[in-house]
């Protein structure tokens, strides 16, 4: 059984413990105050109403929103689903031309496709090494039946920070409607709706110490006025955009958390990226051969994803059975595919194997931190001495002209 | 996915892991596999009268492919050439319990045996 103490957690962007405050928050609404919203003649309905009311409240402080520009949904999932498919749908007489780019997350990459099926042209731009997109390329992609332009804020895999601001800016003078995946980040960074040019936005809960199966998504409400085709029909809920009976006791969790990340943000950005880069250098200052996967430095505080060259990913990880992180080595992965995302870097196949992510949080520890070092440095030692490429290396001869054996 | 005993095992205590000389008349030696795919092993064998006396692995993969390799020169040694050569990767699925989305190690394992009694063989060859 994983245990905190033994099992250091190290895996903060695929997933966060929920805060226990957060929890606390939550309890209520399960047994005592479990009216449903919709119950507008008793106090049930009334306390539910209103608990939701301060929910949607903190969500949009987060975000620099109004109240009554927040959607709940069962997460990030379907947060970015509804707005990609949703205002293509409703936008499908004025064009259907998305652009987006080659590192989102599977849950803007599928509905894309999905759309593409349909008969939707999709662009996906390019990104460089270091994991950004050119605002230039976006700039000439962009045409008159564009209906939107879904950017990632923060990338879950490499913690690269796009220019949202500048995608923004784009996409206002050009009159496009700009979505932002805000999943991952948002408990660390800053991101105004109006500063930024933002005119949807998905977040999810358990990205920010929040419940699983929770999450918003912000649409806006003016200049421009944006509409949804919905994707759950039913009750009208959410003003008819997501219907179905709204999980009281989540949304309150959410609101908590949304509420601690922007209290904690700045303080948690700072003491996050500090160890993070304690554990960068020592990995690049105890071994050779460690590159970085992602911008060096508008990256998210918690990312460290490197490739350990030589030795693959899985069994580097089997290596550090006291460290919980991720590879995107294709052997982790159930189709045995390597991550699209490390793949879009344009870096050599084995750095793609080769490559670990550490997703540092608000509860890593200098302790944990320590361990997690000292147990990969290891394993790797370990694998390296096993390694016929790090062999060849240490030969100096050049792989690049070996004929390899391979079906 | 909790990874097998026997392929913890082998991961934490592989079996002849190192080098034997490549440029040995009397060693063979198969590399296999490719960087780009994630799995390249590295297999030697020693050979004196048509037996495996000494057997050797690297292996860059993942805990799957370390056990396979680890395995195939643990059984090698003490066969004879003909013996190590109708090693079926099948024998060393059943071993390990190698989950399906796991047997092209084991896959690789066999070819790594094969190539490197291929080599040995090619050596001998040239000798005569």
């Amino acid at each position: 059984m994983a245990d905190a103490k033994t099992l250091h957690y190290f895996d903060n962007y695929a997933t966060t413990p929920t805060d226990p405050a957060v929890v606390e928050a939550m309890l209520p609404y399960f047994t005592t105050k479990f009216g449903a919203v919709n119950s507008r003649s008793h106090a049930f309905g009334w306390q539910a109403e209103e608990a939701v009311d301060l929910a949607r409240e903190q969500v949009a402080s987060l975000i620099g929103a109004k109240p009554q520009e927040i959607i709940f949904t069962s997460g990030g999932t379907e947060s970015c689903n509804l707005a990609i498919k949703g205002v293509a749908k409703m936008y499908a007489e004025k064009g259907k031309h998305i652009i987006t780019t080659a590192i989102e997350h599977r849950s803007v990459m599928d509905p894309c496709r999905s759309l593409e099926r349909e008969g939707w042209d999709v662009t996906y731009l390019p990104v460089d090494q270091t994991g950004l997109i050119s605002l230039d390329e976006l700039k000439a992609a962009l045409r008159d039946d564009t209906v939107l332009v879904s950017v990632i804020f923060g990338s879950n895999e490499i913690g690269t920070i796009q220019d949202i601001a500048g995608v923004g800016a784009i996409c206002k003078e050009a009159g496009v409607l700009f979505h932002a995946d805000a999943c991952t980040g948002l408990d660390t960074e800053t991101l105004d709706i109006n500063a930024d040019g933002i005119d949807l936005l998905s977040l999810s809960g358990h990205k920010i110490y929040g419940p699983p199966g929770t999450g918003a998504l912000f649409v806006r409400r003016r200049r421009p006025r944006v509409r949804l085709s919905a994707l759950l029909e039913g009750g009208g809920q959410e003003r008819n955009m997501r219907s179905g009976s709204l999980n009281v006791p989540g949304i309150v969790g959410l609101g908590k958390a949304a509420e601690l990340a922007l209290a904690n943000r700045v303080a948690d950005k700072a003491r996050i990226s500090g160890l993070r880069d304690a554990m960068q250098a020592s990995f690049m200052g105890e071994l050779e051969e460690v590159y970085l996967n992602g911008h060096p430095t508008q990256r998210l505080p918690g990312a460290l994803n490197v490739s350990f060259n030589f030795i693959e990913g899985e069994s580097l990880m089997m290596g550090m059975p006291d460290v919980a992180v991720a590879s995107g080595s294709a052997c982790t992965s159930a189709t045995l595919e390597p991550s699209h995302v490390m793949r879009a870097l344009g870096v050599g196949e084995e750095l793609v194997h080769t490559s670990i992510r550490f997703s540092l949080g608000r509860f890593t520890t200098q302790d944990a931190v320590d361990t997690a070092v000292a147990s990969c440095l290891k394993s790797a030692r370990h694998l390296r001495e096993m390694s016929p490429l790090w062999e060849m290396f240490k030969e100096g001869i050049d792989m690049s002209t070996i004929e390899w054996k391979h079906d | 996915m909790a990874y097998s005993d026997k392929v913890n095992d082998h991961f934490n205590n592989p079996r002849n892991m190192g080098s034997l000389d490549k440029a040995a008349a009397d060693v063979g030696t198969g590399i296999v596999g490719a960087p780009e795919c994630g799995d390249v092993m590295k297999l030697q064998i020693q050979v004196e009268n048509d037996r495996i006396v000494d057997a050797k692995f690297k292996t860059f993969g993942c805990g799957s492919a370390i056990a396979s390799s680890s395995l195939a020169t643990e059984w090698v040694k003490g066969m004879t050439v003909q013996e190590a050569s109708d090693l079926k990767n099948t024998d060393i699925v059943n071993e390990l319990g190698l989950p399906p989305v796991k047997i092209h190690c084991s896959v690789l394992a066999e070819e790594a045996i094969k190539s490197a009694i291929e080599d040995y063989q090619n050596k001998q060859a040239a000798k005569a």
